[in-house]
């Protein structure tokens, strides 16, 4: 084994006396090396001494290559030893580098250097002298009495330092200096200079992180209070006297909810993307027509956000004649400027189904990670896109025969030669933009790798019409028009969708979406809009969030995992704490995850107890005390302060949420309430309303103070909790110019002698067993009613293999039986008969089909599930 | 900490209450309620109370003693070099780990890790111990905050990580790092 040590460096003084311990058991080599070699190839900061094993690994911690000598030795580990190095470590080096930073570096002298290691020093003479024990660990020289001198011997070694009066640590450090491997390990090192031989080394050394003190944690604590100065108090006690507030600076925020408090005029609008094989393939599922899919579908989906309270201007969808006018618009413009290609495209055919199969009528074996259920156009496990062509193993989706390759004429959108226009669009978007990096990285990463032709065709039939002469069998495929979605479903809500969309100038465009979605809102959809030349306003925000798990693992609609947007409703959970959740745990710069218990424990915690409990208190005390009227107030510095510190927190929301920072921003609502809650309990004003003059008044101010808040938060709240922030505002009867507009100071807008409504509680609590029951509920399999929507409605006989105990004659009845009431069930619905006796049929049907499927062997799961190993 | 030792030794073998104090005083000080962990601005340090003796302060030292109460001291590592080995990394955990939070010291120590475990299992190389679990339970806070593209680019700390959380009984309450086993960022190398 081999030791680098380096001229000065005090970690060599134990490590060289306790290499005694070693001799005759290991072959020692020592190196020396400069102060700022790096030695151990994975440290980045240069570290000695170190101990290169044998076998390779490295030793970097000076206690750790002391305790490996002493091993050697044969000596074994005990828990006081452990103590004390470990106490060594964390608490006596930290002060000791420290004193000789000041002592060797700064030429410091005195109490300026025995200071920080005073008490350190103490705690070793306490501990001598309690234990009466001549050495740390027991009755002989130790481990722990080398690794702490030689820490401690730069510095004792100078009797100036060694305070008389710790007499026991005293006569330990003689003792244990008069050894001989130790006196021989100070000559080497200090070589008779004192203290000063350091100074070489520790001059290369970074300041100790002791000694930056606070600077050290740049994350406050939570609760800890800001520190606040004079003038920030009096501005927030002069905004709150004279009712002065700002709207905040003019720039456009983001969250439409918040946008709108912000009096920005805002066009938020979502929509169904309703084109392409998903929907056919959907629509051949469920025996419907792709149009009949798509009003179903899109009407759920409504229904869902609603529900949710999702207040779009506008919820729209692509299926509509505006959609087709701009699409081809678009086209027309980028087909007579020469951005469109064409060429032919070797695709899959499947001759028994007597058609071309695109994207995801093709499903087979991923290229890249040989995911064995990737779909034709993308790999749902590794996210990469795929051209079907290169999907092992091929299947047709519908008949699961392989197809063949078959060429076919098809438009591409000339990517490279937009690309430019892109780069050039792009530099002068992305500073000082709103993008979040995840986006901004994958965007470069795809002009990285050099951008090619795209193919924008489809042989479909449900799509936007090609207007081109020779395509009049295809349609655009859906990625390339869904984004032309929001321009048509604006052009649906009002005729002035130009003023939207082709007014780069005056608009800020915010879009948000799942990170896999980004290549076509920041790539895709630019360079059709650039090529266009029809000045059009190119997303200038583009949010993308990471992705939420479920619990452990994923969201699986297939297997059943997770609840789905129209599940929740179900839950008996309100909307709001849906919300709330939601967006608490949203993923922003990273992953998360859905958790049933924490959603138990945020809801009782954060909602219950902290938020609902400020504002039910500070409204229950007006009306209990104050016959319902806002009592006067009469500020003091402690009211001041906290006035002020609400105001630090408003405007950090503000902040936030100008950077779309949408979860951040939730914690500083949470932030005040704790301030609120934390204020009524110290000023007490229930016990206080029962006191003199002056404490009625102190009440008073404190209750005013506290309802006020509780306003302020109501309207902070709306984006968040829309239903609880205008329950509040109700109970509070906050004057309806307040409740939507958000300035940036905090201010009284219930005064003296408002008159409040009735005030009840806002939130309740969510028990275990619920929860519990829920959680399975969701757990997977529960879809079993959903099944029924994915029973395939072509019944293809099954492969003799699977067949067990049932003869082929019981199944083909049982077959017929299925598609005969399939049929009942199809002519059903079509009719829009009632539904409990569709349920009925439906009933009947999935019982034949459970007797088909025991029938031929097969377990009762999902298509999906019996793929997989 | 303190009153737990009777129950600990009943139960000596159970490696599952160990890291149960271990974890509940972790958690107690940091991830839940991390304002109580600090005082005049340090962590606070646990301290054992024992029968026989005098109580034990701090965090490795009481982990390390409880391992030998529960007869797995393998766990402290078998040889001179691991057993080294071992407490250099203990060591880390509570000077390098719990010493910083700022984002920079995180990037580096991660960085630092990452090389280290590229060609290794477990810290010491191939056997699981004390050092694997402490500094699980040091490193989860940050873990959790990682991004996807963090966990790639730290990509033999996840694959470390992600094993030990998933070693039996370890993780106890703590929350469980999803890591995704595909590259996401496949242009990054």
């Amino acid at each position: 084994m081999r030791l680098f040590v380096s001229e000065g460096a005090p970690g060599s003084l134990p490590v060289l006396a306790a290499a005694r311990r070693a001799q005759g058991r290991a072959e020692l080599l020592i190196s020396t090396v400069g102060p700022e070699e790096c030695v151990v190839p994975f440290l980045t900061q240069p570290k000695v001494p170190v101990l290169q094993l044998d076998n390779g690994n490295y030793l970097f911690s000076t206690s750790a290559i002391c305790r490996y000598f002493f091993l050697l030795s044969g000596w074994e580990q005990d828990d006081l030893t452990n103590q004390w190095l470990e106490w060594e470590a964390t608490e006596l080096q930290p002060a000791l580098s420290a004193a000789l930073y000041y002592l060797v570096v700064q030429g410091k002298k005195g109490e300026d250097v025995l200071g920080p290691v005073r008490r350190a020093l103490t705690h070793i003479d306490h501990s001598l002298s309690r234990r009466s024990c001549p050495f740390l660990a027991g009755e002989t020289e130790s481990l722990a009495d080398i690794v702490l001198w030689g820490a401690l011997y730069p510095l004792l070694q100078d009797p100036a330092y060694l305070p008389e009066e710790l007499g026991a640590l005293h006569s330990w450090f003689q003792t244990v200096s008069s050894q001989e491997p130790c006196q021989r390990a100070a000559e080497t090192v200090l070589k008779q200079q004192g203290v000063l031989a350091l100074r070489p080394y520790l001059q290369k050394q970074p300041q100790p992180s002791s000694l930056q003190g606070r600077a050290v944690s740049n994350e406050p604590e939570e609760e800890e209070l800001a520190t606040l100065s004079e003038e920030e108090i009096a501005m927030a006690v002069t905004a709150w006297e004279k009712g002065l507030g700002n709207l905040p600076p003019l720039r456009p925020p983001q969250n439409p909810v918040y946008s709108r408090l912000r009096q920005w005029n805002t066009l938020y609008l979502c929509g169904t993307d309703e084109y392409g094989t998903a929907t056919e393939t959907k629509a051949m599922e469920e025996g419907l027509t792709p149009q009949e899919i798509c009003d179903k579908y899109h009407a759920i989906h409504a229904d869902i956000y609603r529900w949710f309270n999702i207040s779009f201007d506008i919820f729209g969808r692509t299926t509509t004649p505006q959609q087709t006018k701009i699409t081809q618009d678009i086209f027309q413009r980028l087909f007579s400027r020469g951005f469109v290609l064409q060429d032919t495209v070797e695709q899959l055919r499947c001759e028994q189904c007597a058609r071309f199969l695109a994207d995801r009528f093709v499903e087979g074996v991923c290229p890249f990670c040989g995911y064995e259920e990737a779909r034709g156009d993308q790999c749902d496990k590794c996210g990469k896109l795929i051209n079907a062509t290169e999907l092992k193993k091929p299947q047709c989706k519908v008949c699961r025969s392989c197809p063949v390759v078959k060429s076919s004429q098809h438009l591409f959108l000339d990517l490279p030669k937009l690309e430019k226009r892109l780069e050039e669009w792009l530099e002068n978007t992305l500073p000082g933009s709103d993008w979040t990096p995840n986006a901004r990285f994958i965007i470069r990463s795809w002009l990285r790798d050099g951008l090619k032709p795209r193919c924008i065709t489809r042989d479909l039939k449900w799509g936007t019409p090609v207007p081109l002469e020779g395509f009049e069998d295809k349609v655009f495929y859906v990625w390339f028009d869904a984004t032309i979605g929001y321009l048509s479903i604006t052009a649906n809500y009002t005729d002035q969708w130009e003023r939207w969309w082709k007014n780069p100038e005056q608009v800020s465009l915010y879009q948000f979406m799942a990170k896999d979605n980004v290549p076509f809102h920041g790539l895709v959809f630019p360079c059709s809009a650039l090529g266009a030349e029809d000045n059009y306003t190119l997303v200038s925000h583009l949010i993308a969030t990471e992705y939420l798990n479920y619990e452990d693992g994923k969201f699986s609609k297939s297997r059943g995992v997770g609840v789905f947007g129209d599940m929740a409703q179900d839950t008996g959970i309100p909307a709001d704490i849906w919300r709330f959740y939601l967006l608490y745990i949203r993923p922003e710069g990273q992953d998360s995850a859905f958790s049933w218990t924490d959603m138990l424990l945020k809801n009782n915690s954060e909602l219950l107890n902290n938020l609902g409990n400020f504002i039910n208190r500070a409204g229950m005390f007006v009306s209990k005390f104050f016959g319902g009227y806002v009592p006067e107030m009469v500020l003091t510095s402690d009211d001041q302060r906290l006035l002020a510190h609400v105001t630090l927190e408003l405007q950090h929301y503000h902040q936030l949420l100008e950077k779309v920072r949408i979860r951040d921003a939730l914690r500083s609502i949470l932030t005040i309430s704790r301030h609120g809650n934390q204020y009524i309990q110290v000023n007490e004003p229930w016990k206080r309303i029962k006191g003199s003059e002056a404490d009625r008044q102190r009440a008073g101010t404190v209750t005013g103070l506290a309802v006020n808040i509780a306003a302020l938060l109501s309207v902070m709240l709306q984006p968040y909790m829309p239903t609880v922030s205008a329950t509040i505002q109700a109970q509070l009867q906050l004057p309806p110019p307040a409740c939507g507009i958000l300035l940036t100071n905090f201010l009284c807008t219930l005064p003296a002698g408002h008159l409040i409504g009735t005030v009840s509680p806002l939130f309740q609590k969510l028990e275990n067993d619920q929860i519990e029951s829920l959680r399975q509920r969701f757990g997977g399999g529960q879809l079993e009613e959903s099944l029924e929507l994915k029973a395939k409605v072509s019944s293809k006989p099954a492969v003799g293999e699977t067949v067990t105990a049932t003869g082929p004659q019981q199944i083909q009845v049982l077959m017929d039986e299925v598609t005969k009431q399939g049929n009942i069930v199809r002519e059903l619905k079509a009719q829009k008969a009632d539904k409990n006796q569709v349920a009925a049929e439906v009933a009947k049907l999935l019982d034949l089909k459970k007797q088909l499927a025991l029938a031929e062997g097969k377990p009762l799961e999902t298509p999906k599930g019996k793929k997989k190993k | 900490v303190k009153g737990t030792n009777t129950a600990l030794r009943a139960s000596a073998r159970k490696l599952l209450v160990i890291l149960e104090v271990v974890v509940s005083f972790e958690c107690e000080g940091r991830s839940e309620t991390p304002r109580s962990s600090v005082v005049n601005g340090k962590q606070q340090i646990p301290v054992l109370q024992t029968n026989n003796g005098p109580s034990l302060t701090g965090l490795t030292t009481i982990a390390a003693h409880l391992v030998k109460q529960a007869n797995k001291e393998y766990l402290l590592g078998s040889t001179a070099e691991e057993k080294a080995i071992v407490q250099q990394w203990l060591e880390y955990r509570v000077t390098r780990v719990d010493g910083h939070s700022s984002k920079d010291d995180i990037r580096a120590l991660l960085k630092d890790l990452n090389s280290y475990l590229e060609d290794k299992v477990y810290l010491t190389g191939y056997n699981f111990t004390l050092a694997d679990i402490l500094l699980y339970y040091g490193l989860h806070r940050f873990i959790v905050d990682l991004t996807v593209q963090e966990k790639e680019k730290y990509l033999n700390v996840s694959r470390w990580f992600c094993h030990i959380q998933h070693y039996p009984g370890i993780r106890q309450h703590l929350s469980s790092v999803v890591f995704i086993k595909n590259r996401l960022y496949t242009n990054s190398h």
